[in-house]
């Protein structure tokens, strides 16, 4: 039985004087315990509301969530604000992009990581201290005693980062969301925190959904990988499937535009010309044909649906790269 | 040439070299920009002065300013008022009461009318502004409806007519006065301030840790809105005592006219004006350099705070 399951989940921004926009659209996945599920498409895919929506910390006014996300047999959904208060932190946890603007640089590192033992786990204000300096020191963050007490303009970035992963992963929440934990940082400390998530997540058995745009990340991290190309998935496998036969024309492009060190000096990189539409591109034909290379005529007329073509394998495309190739082998 | 361009840019660079950018707090950064402005210099200074004369008045004064020392040599039918004369430097004022005495005792009341309603204003705005900003919605509506009718009244008016409900008029009523047209000031800005603070990333952080809604509010939210209040505060002190001394100027203030209050000696003096104006300079300058002092302060303040003039 799945830990998470998202079922249909939709998220609309309605406004008045101006036309509703469809951020997320009809989104499904599973997310098993212990494994790491990545959801992975360029700016204004849909990937970072997806989370927001399951986190249940959308704006109210203006926002309409549908569907399910249900953990580990509760629906999230249907939650009250003060009960998802109570399961925020404790049950599932989120790390955001920026750890500059996500710490209060007003309060001490200390006082924020034991703020959420303390309400959670019920510990006096000592023992969640305590525990706030074991925690600062198993991600890694050196001398936790004295950073404790110093505020996140003393931090380095990668500092804050850790002291962040920690206090998410304070309360050891079955599920942990990363939102791009790593695109604020240097490269350098990008490999660090990602090999830090890796170790805390094994180690507490907290399953993971990576919200990236790096592929990079996603060969690194994850098991499952859900492409999403303008609110919807276009194509989900496992890592090794889809990195050995990317079948959706929009995961091709991304893999084409990633530099690899096995590729011909001087090649030029192949980006994917133009950029996601606002809104709605569903209707009346394929979101993504427009910047496709494999677009026939049946693909500006109606929109795939998503359909399993393998075992753990899904894909919503009229053409997908290989087609061809398959439907010869078949002749 | 090239030398002097060199020294200057290392210059620079040791000088900066202190702070590593993200190594230094806010507060911290606007303290040593503070600690260099010549206009915070200034009017830390007038402030420092003021402060220290309202305390020390009580020494100072030789006389006590509620006597009427020099009665003798007042005369209503030729318009005398006592001149300076040993003893009594500025002289005396209409009713033969010294002058300097007066002055340095008004101090402290103006220096503590100003301070009170200030106080008092920003309380009353802290709490309207934590309530509209913290829970939004419908609260924020009709505190904001409420604030906005207020400021849409003349600040002085408001106050004149506040100050006029009451039966009887004494320094409290100036008090009151003059706080109840601070709140919506202060309310505005706080509650503008705390909506940003509620769309900030770390509020967002602190909201998926499934921290308390308590502590969003005052642990998360009002310590980062609280600085551009607290640049207000010390601006607003210096519209209180202009405001206070007005009141007391058009007699609003306490009837009792024996504890020595600048705004009142102003408007007592407007009949001796055209023949004894000193009866009105004294008062009136104090007013206006101390006034100046706290508009001074909260201007660098203000300067010192803003983030993009930063470094």
């Amino acid at each position: 039985m799945a830990l998470l399951e998202v079922r249909d989940l939709s998220v609309r921004f309605v406004r008045k004087s101006e036309p509703t926009v469809s951020a997320v659209d009809g989104v499904s996945f599973d997310v098993h315990p212990g494994s790491t599920v990545g959801l992975v498409g360029e700016s204004g895919c849909g990937k970072s509301v997806t989370s927001l929506a399951i986190m249940g910390l959308l704006p109210g006014r203006g926002t309409e969530v549908s569907g399910s996300v249900n953990l580990e047999g509760s629906e999230l959904l249907r939650l009250s604000q003060r009960e998802f208060d109570r399961r925020r932190g404790k049950d599932l946890g989120m790390v955001f992009q920026d750890p500059l603007t996500s710490l209060n640089p007003v309060v001490p590192i200390g006082l924020q990581v034991s703020e959420v033992i303390e309400r959670h786990r019920g510990l006096s204000r000592r023992d969640a201290s305590r525990e706030a300096a074991r925690l600062l020191d198993r991600v890694g963050i050196p001398d936790p005693d004295r950073r404790l007490k110093e505020y996140s303009h003393q931090l380095s970035g990668g500092m804050r980062q850790r002291a962040l992963i920690a206090m998410a992963l304070a309360c050891e929440p079955r599920l942990l969301i990363a939102d791009e934990p790593t695109t604020a940082l240097d490269v350098t400390i990008q490999a660090q925190i990602l090999t830090l998530l890796k170790e805390l997540v094994a180690e507490t058995g907290t399953a993971l959904i990576m919200i990236t745009h790096d592929l990079g990340v996603v060969a690194g991290m994850c098991d499952e990988v859900n492409v999403l190309y303008a609110g919807r998935i276009v194509e989900r496998a496992q890592r090794h499937e889809l990195f050995s036969r990317p079948r959706h024309p929009y995961t091709a492009g991304l893999m084409a535009s990633v530099p690899r060190l096995d590729s011909p000096r001087g090649q030029r990189l192949a980006p994917i010309e133009g950029s996601v539409a606002d809104n709605i591109p569903w209707e009346g034909g394929c979101a993504f044909s427009p910047r496709c290379g494999n677009a026939l005529a049946v693909c500006g007329e109606r929109a795939p649906e998503l359909e399993t073509i393998e075992q753990g394998r899904l894909l919503r495309c009229h053409n997908p790269i290989g087609a061809a190739e398959l439907e010869r082998a078949h002749d | 040439m090239l030398g002097t361009q060199r020294k200057e840019r290392i210059d620079g660079l040791a000088e900066s070299g202190g702070d590593t950018t993200a190594g230094v707090s806010l507060a911290a950064s606007a303290w040593r920009r503070l600690r260099r402005s010549p206009t915070f210099l200034v009017g830390a200074g007038i402030i420092c002065a003021f402060v220290l004369l309202a305390l020390v008045s009580p020494i100072l004064a030789q006389h006590d300013p509620a006597l009427r020392l020099l009665e003798e040599q007042v005369s209503r039918a030729d318009n005398r008022i006592p001149a300076p004369q040993p003893g009594f430097p500025l002289g005396g004022d209409q009713y033969g009461r010294p002058l300097l005495s007066r002055v340095l005792l008004g101090s402290q009341q103006t220096l503590l009318v100003a301070l009170l309603a200030t106080v008092i204003g920003l309380g009353g705005g802290l709490t309207l502004g934590i309530l509209a900003g913290a829970f939004g919605g419908w609260v924020d509506t009709l505190v904001m409806r409420v604030v906005d009718v207020m400021l849409s009244v003349p600040s002085l008016l408001l106050a004149v007519s506040i100050g006029a409900l009451f039966q009887q008029q004494s320094q409290f009523t100036v008090i009151i006065a003059v706080a109840t047209v601070q709140i919506p000031i202060f309310g505005r800005l706080l509650r503008g301030t705390m909506l940003a603070q509620r769309a900030s990333d770390h509020v967002l952080a602190a909201r998926a840790l499934g921290v308390r809604q308590r502590s969003i509010v005052f642990r998360h939210m009002l310590p980062n809105a609280l600085g551009p209040v607290i640049v207000q505060a010390t601006l607003m002190l210096a519209v209180a005592i202009i405001d206070a001394a007005a009141l007391s100027f058009l007699g609003l203030g306490a009837a009792d006219t024996s504890t020595p209050e600048w705004g009142q000696m102003l408007g007592s003096a407007q009949n001796f004006f055209d023949t004894h104006p000193h009866l009105a300079f004294w008062p009136a300058g104090c007013i206006i350099v101390v006034a100046l002092g706290f508009t001074l302060v909260g201007e660098s303040m203000r300067d010192a705070l803003d983030p993009k003039k930063r470094r």
